[in-house]
């Protein structure tokens, strides 16, 4: 545990140092650079280019669990009942389909810029979210589900005092897979000319220049792990909240 | 009622735009609706097909009729497709191309769905869908070699590039089913040895999940400088092919993503097993090989095969990056495609992949259900 | 014969058994009882060393357990476990024949080993051979995991609460059913159960145990009889002692000349059902019959005198 801490620390500085003082790891990364060429990445400033990493996926995730877990809530009431089957056949072959490949569909219909990585991002996350909602949703212990019927609570307080919160740790799941995926697929985004992290690597492919391919490798690598690391301690968190 | 929403969908899709007209191959092109792409008399079957597809698909109980339909709809779009590439390329230049547009992916989509509704409603065992994915394939092969298609932008440019397209496939290929076979190799005794050894288990499955949630194209980015080094420095090894960009580290790239699903669905296989049957094994006398050959495999196998399902589906899907670094593939054409600003060349490349991995995931599907010894337990 | 020396098993420092030693005779019937936790299992497992003992040993006709490999030494051990521990993806046929196949009998034998089996435990081969556990009732999937155990005609059979899931009536007739293989073949069982009247009725000799050590260990009258602590005594049940003895003994051991009235009884009855039969019907004799003659009575009064505890 105590291990544990301290990487996490040092992530997390490594990560600070390595977007806001790319200077400093001038001496490392220049043995990588071509000679004569640029050695640390300046043409964007990495801070500016994190924020609108992150913004995109922010907000592709965020609308995306909006809308799964809506669906998942309607699709598991009675009335939705027949569209759950298809529902179901929808996120399985949904998600056989590559982030990559919905990314460069996306380009021919909505053109190139944010717009198709947002599109991709929102469609390919709402599969992970709502899958886990559905599952979250129709899977509640039916004696809790009684007793809270019993009680007299009606539908709404029923979802959203009982339901919600017991199907929560497995919502969350899903958002944390749905967000793993999305920046992964933000940092492709910049093949379609989003402004995302993966600018820096696509740079470093292009100019032969491998500082910059570990620079901004270690970055996106150093963001998803530690994001990744957040979302599973705040799921266990909300789990043991739960007594699950 | 998800028949009349298919319906109601699939209606609207018919007034967009079903097929572009383009100058060149780079220029945007104009929408043409179904009814206009040619003569009434050419494009009257395939509407009456799609519509009728449609309309057979709101018999929610009937799925072999709503399948019927589905299969109507499908076969009316390629015939729209036929009918509509060859009026519009008429006095349309030498370089005009005319490809799909929303209307027919929105269609495709719509029937697609409509179909695989129908087959899950109808719930055949894994024989049977292995015959029906022969059938479909066949069919599709069927199109393509036909000829019937060949009007279209897509085709062109796979005509264009018929070389190049059979060797991305067979790198696309090599790349995804090589660390398949190579996570396999390391992943099954990583695998074994977890669930022998809870410690190691602890140790081990956490790393493969962070390895894992490394965004892909920082991954086969990193692999560059890691084994641009062993080429430099490991004799022998350029000579085998390890270098900092092309195949190698696109597909070291990929075997350290397919771990985690192998090893986790080993330890998660091997674990499934009873403990009490396990105690009998052991009771009666096997040796911790038989015990592992005989109970802990057999009953774990539908577990493990959906790790390997789940690598095959996603390295296919990671193989497009490859084209990044040059390790081959059909990302080559995406990101060519993406540069060019070539629709098609994006298509020629992302298409395969998608109809790759669908495949993959039904022919793994079924394997999965035929390895499944035990009768399911009763809900 | 089974010589258990000085055995003790510690978990945790705590010992599970505690310096138990017996001796098991050939072709015998041996009952292990004992409440939950008192160290039944772990005694039997170290039979076959599925757990090694803390310290003692154990012999099996002279030769120490410690001689040959384990695995190899349970092949010739049958073990029913706690719970039946069938293969969910073995049929029946797999599961009953599973060591003999590991004994590398031809297939033919096999076979053959698995329709005998299964028509002795009452289940017909053809309609049994070929289902998956998954589709038997809780007692039928005992009685193919007790069938398992005797597949390879072990001459020694341990068996953990081989009955525990079945009612009343099946039960009985597992336990007559188990008594007749047992006579016929001539092999020795030890079997472990927390029901007094399953020890009674099933064992040559009883042992008991309590929080891990062999209290009491002799033939079931004799326990009945004189308990030697309070433990066996609740064990046995205050109340029901003399019932419980009645039940093992016969109505030939009482049978005398003269007449009675009403419906006769088997000479193989139990006293017990005699008793019953008395009370029931209002009767001070009931006649005995054999082979479908009569051939005396046993009066309520000589029953009476034979449930008192003899000094
Ligand atoms: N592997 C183990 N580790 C630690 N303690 C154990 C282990 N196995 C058994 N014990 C302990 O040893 C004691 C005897 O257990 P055992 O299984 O032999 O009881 P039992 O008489 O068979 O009980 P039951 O009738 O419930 O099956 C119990 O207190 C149990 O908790
Ligand atoms: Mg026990």
């Amino acid at each position: 545990m105590k291990a544990g801490q301290i990487l996490r620390g040092g992530m997390v500085l490594l990560l600070v140092a390595l977007v806001l003082r790319p200077e400093w790891f001038y001496a490392v990364l220049a043995p990588f650079a071509p000679t004569g060429g640029p050695v640390i990445y300046e043409r964007a400033s990495l801070l500016s280019l994190s924020l609108s990493h992150l913004g995109l996926v922010a907000g592709a995730s965020g609308l995306a669990t909006v809308v799964a877990v809506t669906l998942a809530i309607l699709v598991t009431r009675p009335l939705g009942a027949p569209f759950r089957p298809l529902s179901r056949t929808i996120t399985n072959m949904g998600q056989t389909f590559p982030p990559v490949a919905v990314l460069a569909l996306a380009v021919p219909i909505l053109g190139f810029g944010a717009g198709p990585t947002l599109v991709a991002l929102f469609l390919y996350g709402l599969l992970p979210i709502f899958e886990n909602a559905m599952t979250g949703l129709s899977t509640l212990p039916p004696a809790t589900m009684d007793a809270a019927r019993g009680i007299g609570l009606n539908r709404w307080q029923l979802l959203l005092r009982v339901e919600l919160p017991l199907a929560l740790p497995v919502i969350l799941t899903g958002i944390r897979l749905s967000i793993v995926i999305a920046l992964g697929t933000a940092t492709i985004g910049s093949t379609v000319a989003a402004r995302t992290l993966g600018e820096v690597i696509i740079a470093g492919l292009l100019t032969n220049n491998t500082a910059f391919v570990i620079q901004g490798g270690l970055i996106v690598g150093l963001f998803a792990v530690i994001i990744y690391d957040a979302l599973v301690r705040l799921e266990a968190y909300c789990a043991r909240r739960t007594g699950q | 009622m998800p028949g009349v929403l298919f319906a109601i969908l699939g209606l609207a899709a018919l007034t967009t735009p079903f097929m572009t007209l383009a100058a060149n191959r780079i220029v945007a092109g104009d929408g043409v609706a179904a009814w206009r792409l040619a003569s009434p008399g050419a494009t009257v079957p395939g509407l009456l097909c799609i519509v009728t597809g449609l309309l057979l698909g709101l018999w929610g109980a009937r799925p072999r009729l709503r399948l019927a339909g589905a299969a109507t709809g499908l076969a009316g779009l390629v015939w729209l497709l036929m009918a509509g590439a060859e009026a519009l390329l008429t006095d349309a230049g030498t370089y005009a191309r005319v490809s799909p547009d929303v209307g027919f992916w929105c269609l495709l989509t719509i029937l697609a769905l409509l179909m695989a509704d129908a087959i899950s409603a109808l719930s055949p065992g894994p024989l049977a869908r292995a015959a029906l994915l022969v059938v479909v394939l066949a069919t599709l092969a069927l199109v393509f070699w036909s000829g019937v298609l060949s009007d279209l932008s897509v085709m062109k440019e796979f005509a264009v590039r018929q070389q190049a397209f059979v060797r991305a496939t067979l790198q696309h290929l090599g790349l995804a089913f090589g660390s398949l076979a190579a996570a396999a190799v390391i992943g099954f005794p990583v695998g074994i040895l977890c669930h022998r050894n809870g410690r190691l288990r602890d140790g081990v499955l956490p790393v493969l999940s962070f390895l894992q949630t490394i965004p892909s194209l920082a991954m086969f980015g990193l692999m560059i400088p890691i084994l641009g080094w062993v080429g430099h420095t490991v004799p022998g090894a350029q000579a085998i092919g390890i270098a900092g960009i092309g195949f190698a580290p696109a597909f070291i790239a990929l075997v350290l993503y397919a771990l985690l699903p192998v090893v986790a669905n080993t330890v998660a296989g091997l674990g499934a097993a009873p403990p009490a049957a396990l105690e009998a094994a052991r009771g009666m006398g096997m040796t911790p090989v038989q015990r592992l050959r005989r109970v802990e495999l057999p009953l774990g196998l539908p577990v493990i095969l959906t790790g390997l399902r789940i690598v095959l589906v996603q390295n296919i899907g990671l193989a497009v990056i490859a084209g990044l670094i040059g390790g081959g593939g059909y990302g080559t054409f995406v990101f060519q495609g993406l540069n060019q600003t070539a629709t098609d060349l994006i298509l020629l490349g992302a298409l395969p992949t998608v109809l790759l991995a669908l495949v993959a995931a039904i022919v793994m599907d079924i394997l999965v259900d035929l390895t499944r010894k035990t009768p399911e337990p009763a809900p | 014969m089974i010589e258990i020396d000085g055995i003790t098993k510690l978990y945790d420092g705590l010992p599970a058994v505690d310096d138990v030693t017996m001796t098991v005779d050939t072709g015998t019937i041996t009952v292990i009882v004992g409440t939950s936790g008192s160290g039944k299992t772990t005694l039997l497992r170290m039979i076959n060393r599925l757990e090694e003992p803390t310290s003692g040993s154990v012999r099996i006709n002279g030769e120490s357990t410690q001689a040959v490999s384990p695995h190899i030494l349970r092949r010739r051990i049958g073990y029913a476990i706690q719970g039946h521990g069938l293969f969910p993806h073995y049929t029946v046929a797999r599961n009953i024949g599973a060591v003999p196949a590991l004994l590398k009998w031809p297939a033919q034998q096999i076979a053959e080993r698995v329709d005998q089996l299964l028509t002795l435990f009452s289940m017909d081969p053809a309609q049994f051979r070929d289902r998956y556990p998954a589709e038997l009732s809780g007692g039928q999937q005992q009685r193919v995991g007790v069938a398992r155990a005797l597949a390879s005609r072990p001459d020694l059979l341990l068996m953990d609460e081989p009955f525990g899931a079945l009612d009343p009536v099946i039960r009985a007739r597992a336990q007559d059913d188990l008594r007749r293989i047992q006579r016929r073949l001539g092999s020795t069982i030890m079997l472990v159960t927390h029901d007094m009247e399953e020890a009674i009725r099933l064992g040559d000799r009883v042992a008991v145990m309590d929080a891990g050590r062999l209290v009491q260990y002799g033939a079931p009258a004799e326990i009945i009889a004189r308990p030697v602590t309070d433990f066996v005594a609740d064990m046995v049940g205050r109340v029901e002692r003399p019932l419980r003895l009645l039940s093992l003994a016969t109505l030939s051991e009482l049978v005398e000349d003269g007449a009675a009235e009403g419906e006769a009884l088997p000479v193989d009855a139990s006293l017990r059902d005699a008793l019953s039969a008395c009370l029931w019907t209002g009767r001070d004799a009931v006649p005995v019959e054999q082979d479908g003659a009569v051939i005396g009575r046993v009066t309520f009064d000589a029953i009476r005198a034979r449930a008192r505890v003899h000094p």
